[in-house]
């Protein structure tokens, strides 16, 4: 499948008061066609600068893209100028949000939101925008389009204020569309119902999907291949059926096993102990090692390199170096097994 | 054997109602009849807006209930109270919050923070036995003793929430409510929270109203569990039941909307999805609440309000569809359908 996205060792740091907050440390990843990619971690490891970083949201100061390139059609896009990447912006790439309240404006209608983007990108006409606009409401399953476009956000339930974003978001049939915690803000029954349409819209609009999000059951629902963030680096990639079934890193394992199962609920859940690093002074090898329990001498000093376990995984860990011992994953990570027994 | 189980709290059609604008009421709280066994956790989930919160504030008197009773003990909660009274009521209920950076005061020290209720209720002779006092439940929630000369913006949110815990432990209750207590934290730290939760009760035989809308994070903690839809109660079932055998509707589309991290599982799982959003509970929907987005709704359901009925023991639900007189109606749809 063609690659639409190639993302080179991207590191982006942050300029506090307290000194540099290096958020993304050197992160790769590909996006082919048709895929939906899930970028998983916890709060500060990344994955959100890092969607950012894809659409140069990140400003610049107090932000700074110290290294690494971001290939979209062969261009890097960190080297483009203001003026291109509004020609990007929304067109090729865009990008819906965790909270729909605020990252709509509240003093336009849904129509003219939906319009600004066709106008600019697509010259259409005040009138063919509208008709558009009726249209992607329709797509995304807003009912009544045709009195809903002519109604300010306020006017939307929470689900379908999302819709509304997704549909801004697909107006110029982008190539890629960023989703950073979609539906982290909903009830379970609506982000059932948004999940089920981005994966419908996927399929008919062929968008390459970037999910960010900490919620397992989400990257298990929408994604095939998956990258998992800890400490501004990914530590673990490979696809979906990888990551659940045959994960090799420790976080990785940690991630499983403290999701709580349906099934069983009598054991104990699988704390990771401790904390995510404090990126004003990462650490100097593996971001994980102070959490680690199978951490040994060479984690708190060296940076392991990526293992290929398959053409698509590729992990980040010194347990895999040869002169290691051999762990197996705890039974808390090992997802299914338990799953016939309804 | 759990014929033996004490009741620690009935509640009994609890009603909790706030005037709107003009003349119109939200029904936040309309009806619920429920009973919390002494040291069990009872999970309350529901979507937002369902009145969760609201029922888990009325029940520890932090709003006054338009209308039934919530019996701690036998004694009825909102009854009339002297000031000592309440005092010693509010003793033995805590609460934990949701949102560890919003109920910690930014300009006390942790320290203070745990001991308020030390002092308010005059629980250490001394200094020294107040000092001591925190030290001993910092270290209970997994602090450092040294950490209670800090202020709260010096943590991170799982360490917040442990504070909060610390707080609520300090007057020794014996009912805690956590409202969305680890909703705000990653997956990684819910766990810890939860199994430290978890210990706090084993030691100390505390009794949880554990509200959250992350239905599996509830059904992990909980031994029973209350479905809530608009102010509602759709079913109430120990937690193995309720997975098991859903019996509402709402109870099945809920369950059948969380993804499940096993990508196999949700490859070939089938979902019910529920269309269209909550209605407003300031002009709910006629009869049984949940009928607009039902996918099994007959005609009864628009017009007589379910009854709230004990269908096996133990497991409680207000649906039609379990009532004899209405299920035949549902059965000839059914047919009529194939």
């Amino acid at each position: 499948m063609k690659k639409v996205l190639e993302v080179n060792n991207l590191s982006v740091s942050f300029d506090t008061f307290g000194g540099d907050v290096k958020a993304v440390r050197g992160v790769n990843f590909e996006l082919s066609e048709k895929e939906t990619l899930a970028i998983v971690g916890e709060s500060g490891s990344g994955k959100s600068v890092t969607a950012q970083s894809l659409m140069r949201l990140i400003e610049t100061p107090p932000g700074k893209f110290e290294d690494g390139s971001i290939k979209f059609d062969g261009e890097d896009i960190i080297q483009k100028s203001d003026k291109q990447m509004e020609n990007i912006r929304g067109k090729d790439i865009s990008m819906i949000f965790q909270d729909p309240m605020t990252s709509l404006n509240p003093t336009m209608t849904v129509g003219k939101q939906i319009a600004e983007s066709l106008i600019k990108h697509q010259n259409m006409s005040k009138k063919e925008a509208h008709n558009r606009g009726i249209e992607l409401l329709k797509l995304v399953g807003i009912p009544n389009p045709e009195t809903r476009i002519n109604q300010y956000p306020h006017q939307y339930s929470g689900g379908m204020r999302q819709r509304a974003m997704i549909a801004i978001a697909l107006a110029c049939n982008p190539k890629i569309l960023i989703a950073d915690e979609p539906t982290t803000a909903l009830d379970v029954t609506i982000q059932a119902q948004i999940l089920d349409l981005m994966r419908g819209l996927k399929e008919q609009t062929g968008t390459a999907i970037i999910l960010i999000t900490h919620d397992l059951g989400v990257v298990a629902n929408a994604a095939d291949r998956v990258a998992v963030m800890y400490g501004g680096k990914v530590v673990e990639t490979g696809s979906a059926d990888e990551i659940f079934y045959n994960a090799r890193h420790p976080y990785t394992w940690g991630l499983l096993g403290s999701m709580p199962k349906l099934e069983n609920s009598d054991e104990e859940l699988h704390a990771i102990p401790g904390s995510p690093p404090d990126l004003l002074d990462p650490p100097k090898g593996c971001p994980f090692a102070a959490r680690c329990p199978y951490a040994m001498k060479v984690c708190e000093n060296h940076m392991p390199d990526y293992t290929e376990l398959s053409d698509t995984q590729k992990t980040a860990c010194w347990l895999l170096d040869e002169r290691a011992p051999k762990v197996e994953p705890p039974e808390s990570a090992i997802v299914g097994g338990s799953k016939a027994n309804d | 054997m759990i014929d033996q189980r004490e009741k620690l709290l009935e509640i009994k059609d609890l009603k909790k109602h706030f005037p709107m604008a003009g003349k119109t009421v939200l029904k936040a709280v309309d009806g619920i009849t429920f009973d919390i066994y002494k040291g069990e956790t009872f999970g309350l989930v529901g979507e937002s807006g369902c009145g969760k919160s609201t029922a888990g504030r009325t029940i520890m008197r932090l709003y006054e209930a338009t209308e039934g009773e919530v019996d701690y003990q036998g004694e009825n909660v909102h009854g009339k109270k002297s000031a000592k009274e309440l005092k010693k009521f509010n003793r033995s209920m805590q609460m934990i919050f949701q949102d560890p950076y919003a109920s910690l005061n930014p300009r006390m020290t942790v320290k203070d923070i745990i001991a308020e209720g030390i002092d308010i209720h005059g629980l250490a002779k001394s200094k020294q036995e107040r000092l001591n006092l925190v030290n001993q439940l910092l270290e209970t929630v997994g602090l450092n003793q040294e950490h209670g000369n800090r202020y709260p913006h010096e943590f991170s949110g799982g360490q917040r929430q442990r504070i909060g815990i610390a707080r609520a432990l300090a007057v020794n209750p014996e009912f805690i409510v956590a409202d969305e207590a680890i909703s705000a934290l990653d997956v990684s730290i819910q766990a810890q929270v939860v199994n430290l939760m978890r210990e706090l009760q084993e030691e100390r035989g505390l009794t949880y109203l554990f509200i959250a809308h992350d239905l599996s994070m509830v059904k992990h903690i909980s031994d029973r569990v209350g479905v809530m839809y608009l102010g509602n109660m759709a079913e109430v079932a120990t937690s193995d039941d309720l997975y098991h055998e859903p019996l509402h509707p709402y109870t099945q589309a809920l369950l059948s909307a969380i993804p499940i991290s096993d990508p196999e599982v949700e490859r070939s799982r089938e979902r019910i999805i529920i269309e269209g959003d909550v209605p407003s509970p300031i002009n709910p929907p006629s009869g049984c609440r949940f009928r607009t987005r039902c996918p099994l709704a007959m005609d009864v359901c628009a017009k007589v309000e379910p009854e709230w009925q004990e269908y096996t023991k133990d497991h409680w639900v207000a649906c039609h569809l379990y009532n004899d007189k209405y299920n035949e109606e549902h059965k000839a749809r059914q047919a009529v359908k194939n």
